[in-house]
């Protein structure tokens, strides 16, 4: 049994529909991302799946349950990490994940052994007695999320957990993470980052204006959507309008941004070469592997990050 | 938000009170004294305000004017007003307590926000942070009825009737503060409030006996805070009758609609 599934789910504010129809299934244990850029429906995909916001059409089912009838049941299993810092500013750290353990309906005394030990997991165990208002923006997230396990869920939700940290603290991050995830915890991330995705995720949905347009594992989604390789080549201040139809033989595909153009081809060093036999001069040329960026590009005709 | 039975179960199932709900509450109430056991100074300040209040009366104004005629007699006017300003002071501190602290919890520390994602519900959040303005009005009320009875305003055991009644002026108004709050735009909103408090203060009989309005009684009786005075001052002054019936029941309907309407918004604004 799956531990979220969802039918055609629909979510309305009024007039505007934030998600149109998605349907996935997410299997216990499992790392599954949500990937999109901003506005195509993840938060209020994660949302509905927290049980804060009602389903307006379709179904959804956490834990086998209707979130709109046993939504407190639900929530009860599960851990949620919000897009943005809610942590309650008027207590101590150790304070903010005892009392959270205390909405659970935990013992006390419970809470404290617990909240001492996720202090620790979460590398802030020194900080204990300390407010929260002066911590870092990735000791915030790691503390969010030390509180998101106070109730030892068996579904993490995090909704873009390492937007706006430093690569330093994203990585402790997803350490952190995988730890989790070895124990068995079902995840559940947006991002919109897309290294983050492929390094995390076991599964995936490529999301965009409320819709789910691929899904799959990363590396699956790479091979089916896009070439083994990429050369990204800088032109001349102003691109010739007709670069495209000159790379044209060379790669599978071409796109050409405002910054830069893309040549998709097996061997990325052998479409230089021919690149090059073509007379035209790159200010900087680059080969890299396909990544999720592509993948997206290729199904929306957008890059991700704008 | 549309209307379906569907909607309606995970917004605000308003005022079910299930053990769940009041456990939920308790937890909230909980957060609170955590919170409050660091910053004991500000509602250890909250003391000195009756006192402040009930010297200027007994040895200012108090000694300028004559006794007010009761239906029991006369009795001196600054027993007559202490217990329509305890009841006033009871008022005070629930509307601050629900409108100001709510708001800043509500939109700046996005506290409900945190704790809708647990199992609580937004019964179990507008239920514990009243009764939590509501521990706290006690503690004011009981300083208050010291203040009156070491000052020699109070006249009869009676007196400490005014506790219960005080409870069901900040229950009334606590209800009612959050429930406006929810409706609360910005701090600019704010400005209304004193604006509603202050006309109640001067019209519900606070400074002279109702009868003294003339005609214009009907409107002292439209003041929720009157029904608050009547019922404080007949405690203080050991005046029993059955009207007072009238009075606890205006104040209880106030209380659930209050209710009634801050779950229902708590819901609507944090469970979209």
């Amino acid at each position: 049994m799956p531990v979220i599934a969802a039918r055609s789910v629909h979510k309305s504010f009024g007039e505007f529909e934030a998600v149109r129809g998605v349907d996935f299934e997410v299997a216990r244990g499992e790392f599954f991302g949500f990937l999109g850029p901003n506005g195509a429906g993840k938060s209020s995909l994660m949302r509905m799946i927290g049980c804060v916001s009602p389903v307006t059409s379709g179904e959804l089912r956490i834990f086998d349950l209707d979130p709109n009838v046993d939504g407190a049941a639900i929530r009860s299993r599960m851990g949620v990490v919000p897009q943005t810092d809610n942590l309650d500013q008027e207590l101590t750290l150790l304070e903010n994940l005892v009392m959270y353990g205390r909405y659970f309906d935990i013992p006390r005394r419970e809470c404290r052994d617990r909240a001492r030990e996720l202090l620790e997991f979460v590398q802030l165990a020194d900080r204990a007695d300390s407010r929260v208002e002066p911590l870092s923006g990735g000791m915030k997230r790691r503390l969010t999320i030390a509180r998101s396990l106070m109730n030892r869920p068996e579904l993490l939700l995090l909704d873009e957990p390492t937007t706006g940290l430093d690569p330093q603290a994203r990585h402790v991050l997803w350490e952190r993470l995988y730890r989790l995830k070895e124990q068995g915890v079902t995840l559940a991330l947006t991002t919109h980052y897309m290294d983050e995705a492929e390094q995390l995720c076991d599964r995936l949905v490529v999301m965009d204006r409320g819709r789910i347009v691929a899904e799959g594992t990363p590396r699956g989604l790479i091979v089916e959507h896009s070439t083994r390789e990429v050369l990204e080549l800088r032109l001349l201040s102003t691109t010739p309008d007709d670069i495209a139809e000159r790379l044209a033989p060379i790669g599978e595909r071409v796109e050409v941004l405002p910054d830069r153009v893309l040549v998709y081809a097996h061997d990325g060093e052998a479409a230089l070469a021919s690149v090059h036999q073509l007379g035209i001069e790159p200010l900087a040329s680059l080969v890299r592997r396909s990544s999720l960026e592509d993948v997206f590009l290729r199904l929306t005709g957008r890059s991700l990050v704008e | 938000m549309s209307a379906t039975a569907v909607d309606d179960t995970i917004t605000a199932p308003a005022l079910r009170v299930v053990p769940g709900t009041l456990r939920g509450a308790g937890r909230m109430v909980e957060r609170s004294i955590l919170v409050y056991r660091r910053t004991w100074l500000i509602i250890v300040s909250g003391f000195f305000e009756p006192l402040f209040y009930l010297l200027s009366i007994r040895i200012g104004f108090g000694a300028l004017v004559g006794d007010v005629q009761t239906p029991n007699g006369p009795v001196d006017y600054a027993v007559f007003v202490a217990p329509a300003l305890m009841a006033s002071s009871a008022m005070n501190g629930a509307v601050y307590d629900s409108t100001m602290n709510i708001f800043f919890k509500l939109k700046h520390a996005r506290l409900y926000e945190t704790v809708l994602s647990t199992p609580l519900g937004p019964s179990a959040v507008a239920i514990g942070e009243i009764t939590w303005a509501l521990m706290r009005g006690v503690l004011y009320s009981v300083a208050f009825l010291g203040c009156m009875a070491a000052l020699g305003m109070v006249i009869s055991w009676w007196a400490l009737l005014a506790l219960p009644a005080c409870v069901l002026i900040g229950l009334a108004f606590a209800s009612a503060g959050m429930a406006v709050t929810t409706y609360m735009r910005g701090w600019n909103d704010f400005e209304f409030i004193p604006a509603a408090t202050l006309p109640m203060f001067v019209l519900s009989a606070t400074f002279y006996p109702v009868s003294s309005y003339g005609g214009l009684s009907w409107v002292v009786q439209l003041s929720p805070l009157y029904h608050g005075v009547a019922l404080v001052r007949a405690a203080c002054l050991g005046e029993g009758s059955w009207g007072l019936l009238g009075h606890v029941t205006v104040l209880a309907v106030m209380t659930v609609i209050g209710l009634r309407v801050a779950s229902r918004r708590i819901g609507t604004l944090l469970l979209t």
